[in-house]
């Protein structure tokens, strides 16, 4: 039996956006094309664009498909900054929390933009310190040049205050960007609604392709391009548009996500956890995903528990992995108070719409053993 | 059984996992990331612990067609290989890093943990061959003399013997490159590592000049008499005779060598060839693996250098020192180095030279 609870990462294209893939794969035009099959294409994507821009709740103009949730948050953070810089506005802000695709090129622009990086520093519950986010924006305001801070953690599920986040940045008229590529499809996101001046996007973590994202930007700004060529998304970014990939996450889009159920199960786990493994501690609390479920296992290491996880069939996460491959403990569960030691005892399991009851038991039923064999494992 | 099959990313140890998953066991491929800072790419002749050494690892697996991670053990490494190989260097001591790793890491870290973890023992490609026989399981040296490696396991206890499983031993490492081929393993042609993995560079003295600092000290010859300085005495090894940078000459104009290090005054002891010859070696913290030595006088060999040659002794254990008197002398031995007693090709222990005698 495979369990596969690592739904976080990437979960199976769901039926329909494989055969809308499909189909437009055997569909001949490039979208910019003036002729007949050109446009035939280009009216398959202005579809799907107008029917993602629906559920966004933001205008089919405000839509900007880039090749990952990576680019568009490139775009939109060094974008943002670039254009800052032209007034003098040099601080960008982001959470102590946030995916490697934003902290990176934060950190980026820190080391060779001259950029000033403010970390706005998380609870122990994970969620972002307000208090500090307005009395830095009510000091320093007028320098930041934009604020970015994702929807839901993607390590712990943790949801972020955005609402208020846009309100106390309101104030000074700062950009505020959510990374929501965790959370979309799974808790209500409206771009308007929210009053957000960017939003990230990611196909494959709802059951669409790989290699598709989406960077929506409220109408009439302009950011500067990370590629240039033909300038097909007003010429924030160029490339031929992927209409096979653009038709199919339409079309996740539209596929329910039975959040309810997979909440349901979520709890189910914990609560297994919890009693199988009494001296362990779930990481976040509050509003959360429904999906995700980040455990502390005292006396472990998280690459132990994977191997042994995997060798039953289950295959889990740890946090983040750098390019060797090798754990590092993850900045997500540091910055909410955990030592190196305790981030590197920690796992996620995330669930998704395929995953079923059996397969929580059978995860429950196998885990007092292969705590106690990581245990017995950990030499440090 | 259930096997641990250490990946360095090279064509011996994807071999050797390789034929072990053909003779039957259940195995698992792991490479050891070393550094918690890795290169990228490899360069020159050190390898095992870049980027693309676990890539090339990861691949062999997948043809293998095995599990594959990677277990961080750059703690374990920087604490029981790097630091003591600065520590040794400190104290005028010629270390070998390889063994540490092997007593340290390999068959320590990584068996312990796989043995708690329900495995039963660790494959690697090393050049050496087991027996088991009324001994037990004891370790012999390799088929390929040119590639032995017995010399650097000798610090495994019979207990990590019984859980070592080194498929190569018995086949010509010309060979192992064209089974590799046949197997459609990518590596196959990878060069052969030799420098010490964790110098990047693969200069020894300026990586050491850099951790330990540079003091400069006197070099003196046997009668104490100042006859030029040095740029910190743990760069230079036993034996030594280039780049000593004497303006002093002998009378006879015969060359001078490295006869002492002496860290606690900072100085270097330099004396004819002559007087580099020892007769006897002592060692300190023996490692057994087999039946212990006794202190009734043996014939046997003591290897001192990795691919060096075996020399006939007679040896015992005092009880403090494991001694190894030599039939005829030998010209230079740093302390540090492990001296290796062999029974035939069997391995019968080792010790870390603390002191030689003419």
């Amino acid at each position: 039996m495979s369990i596969y609870l690592d739904h976080a990462a990437t979960t199976p294209m769901v039926g329909a956006a494989i055969d809308a893939m499909v189909t437009q794969l055997s569909t001949l035009g490039n979208p910019s094309s003036l002729h007949t099959p050109g446009r035939a294409a280009r009216k398959d994507i202005e579809q799907a664009r107008e029917e993602l821009s629906k559920i966004i709740g933001c205008a089919p103009s405000e839509i900007i498909f880039t090749g990952s949730g990576t680019e568009a948050d490139n775009t939109v953070l060094k974008g943002f900054y670039w254009q800052g810089t032209k007034q003098s506005k040099k601080v960008v802000v982001i959470s102590a929390v946030e995916h490697h695709a934003i902290l990176d090129p934060a950190h980026w622009l820190a080391e060779h933009e001259g950029a000033e990086i403010i970390e706005i520093a998380v609870e122990k519950n994970g969620v972002i310190d307000l208090v500090q986010l307005q009395e830095l924006v009510a000091t320093r305001g007028k320098e930041i040049a934009v604020i970015s801070i994702m929807h839901a953690n993607n390590e712990t599920g943790v949801l972020q205050p955005m609402a208020q986040v846009v309100e106390i940045a309101r104030t000074f008229n700062i950009p505020v960007h959510s990374d929501a590529v965790q959370s979309f499809g799974k808790v209500s996101i409206n771009f308007h609604e929210l009053g957000l001046t960017a939003l990230t996007l990611s196909a494959h973590k709802i059951g669409g392709p790989l290699g598709i994202g989406i960077l929506v930007l409220k109408r009439g700004l302009e950011l500067p391009a990370l590629l240039h060529g033909g300038g097909q998304e007003r010429e924030i970014r160029s490339g031929t548009l992927n209409a096979p990939a653009i038709v199919a996450f339409a079309a996740a889009a539209k596929a329910h996500i039975p959040s309810d159920e997979i909440r349901q199960l979520r709890d189910h786990l914990i609560a297994g956890i919890m009693k199988a493994v009494p001296d362990c501690y779930i990481n976040g609390a509050g509003d959360r995903l429904p999906g995700i479920v980040n455990a502390t296992f005292p006396g472990t290491e998280s690459d132990t528990l994977l191997l042994l996880l995997d060798g039953e069939g289950i295959a889990a996460s740890t946090g983040s992995a750098c390019s060797a491959g090798v754990q590092r403990p993850s900045h997500v569960l540091l910055a909410m108070g955990h030592s190196d030691r305790t981030a590197r005892s920690s796992l996620r399991f995330s669930l998704g719409a395929t995953t079923t009851r059996a397969e929580i038991d059978r995860v429950i039923a196998i885990l007092p053993a292969v705590i106690e064999r990581a245990r017995a494992a950990n030499l440090r | 059984m259930k096997l641990i099959a250490a990946m360095s990313g090279g064509v011996d140890s994807a071999v050797a996992a390789a034929r072990a998953v053909e003779a039957g066991h259940d195995v698992i491929g792991v490479h050891l990331a070393l550094s918690s800072n890795p290169q990228k790419y490899r360069s020159g002749a050190r390898g095992c612990c870049t980027v693309e050494d676990s890539h090339d690892a990861r691949r062999a697996a997948d043809v293998v067609g095995i599990p594959f991670y990677i277990w961080d053990m750059a703690e374990e490494f920087h604490e029981g290989v790097v630091e003591n190989f600065l520590s040794e260097y400190a104290a005028g001591r010629t270390p070998n890093p390889c063994l540490r790793c092997n007593e340290k890491i390999k068959f320590a870290a990584v068996l312990d943990r796989a043995r708690a973890m329900g495995f039963d023992g660790v494959v690697t490609g090393h050049y050496a061959t087991t027996k088991q026989g009324p001994m037990g399981k004891t370790l012999h040296r390799a088929i390929d003399i040119s590639k032995d490696q017995s010399y650097v396991l000798s610090v495994l206890t019979i207990e990590q013997i019984a859980g070592a499983i080194f498929p190569l031993g018995d086949t010509e490492k010309v060979d192992i490159r064209k089974e590799a081929t046949a197997r459609g393993l990518s590596v196959a042609n990878k060069p052969d590592s030799h420098d010490i993995c964790f110098v990047p560079s693969g200069d020894n003295a300026g990586w050491l000049h850099d951790r330990l600092g540079t003091e400069v000290g006197p070099i003196v010859d046997q009668d104490g008499k100042e006859i030029g300085q040095h740029k910190g005495a743990y760069t230079y090894t036993i034996g030594q005779r280039k780049g000593l940078g004497l303006s002093v000459p002998t009378i006879d104009g015969s060359p001078r060598f490295v006869l002492k290090i002496e860290p606690k005054t900072n100085t270097v002891v330099v004396g004819s060839r002559e007087e580099l010859a020892i007769t006897a070696m002592y060692g300190e913290k023996p490692v057994w693996c087999g039946p212990s030595v006794t202190s009734t006088p043996t014939q046997g060999f003591v290897q001192i250098r990795a691919h060096g040659q075996a020399l006939a002794c007679t040896y015992y254990f005092d009880g403090r020192q494991l001694v190894a008197n030599l039939e005829s002398s030998l010209l230079g031995l740093a302390t540090g180095q492990a001296m290796v007693i062999y029974d035939g090709d069997r391995v019968v222990g080792s010790a870390t030279v603390c002191e030689t005698s003419a």
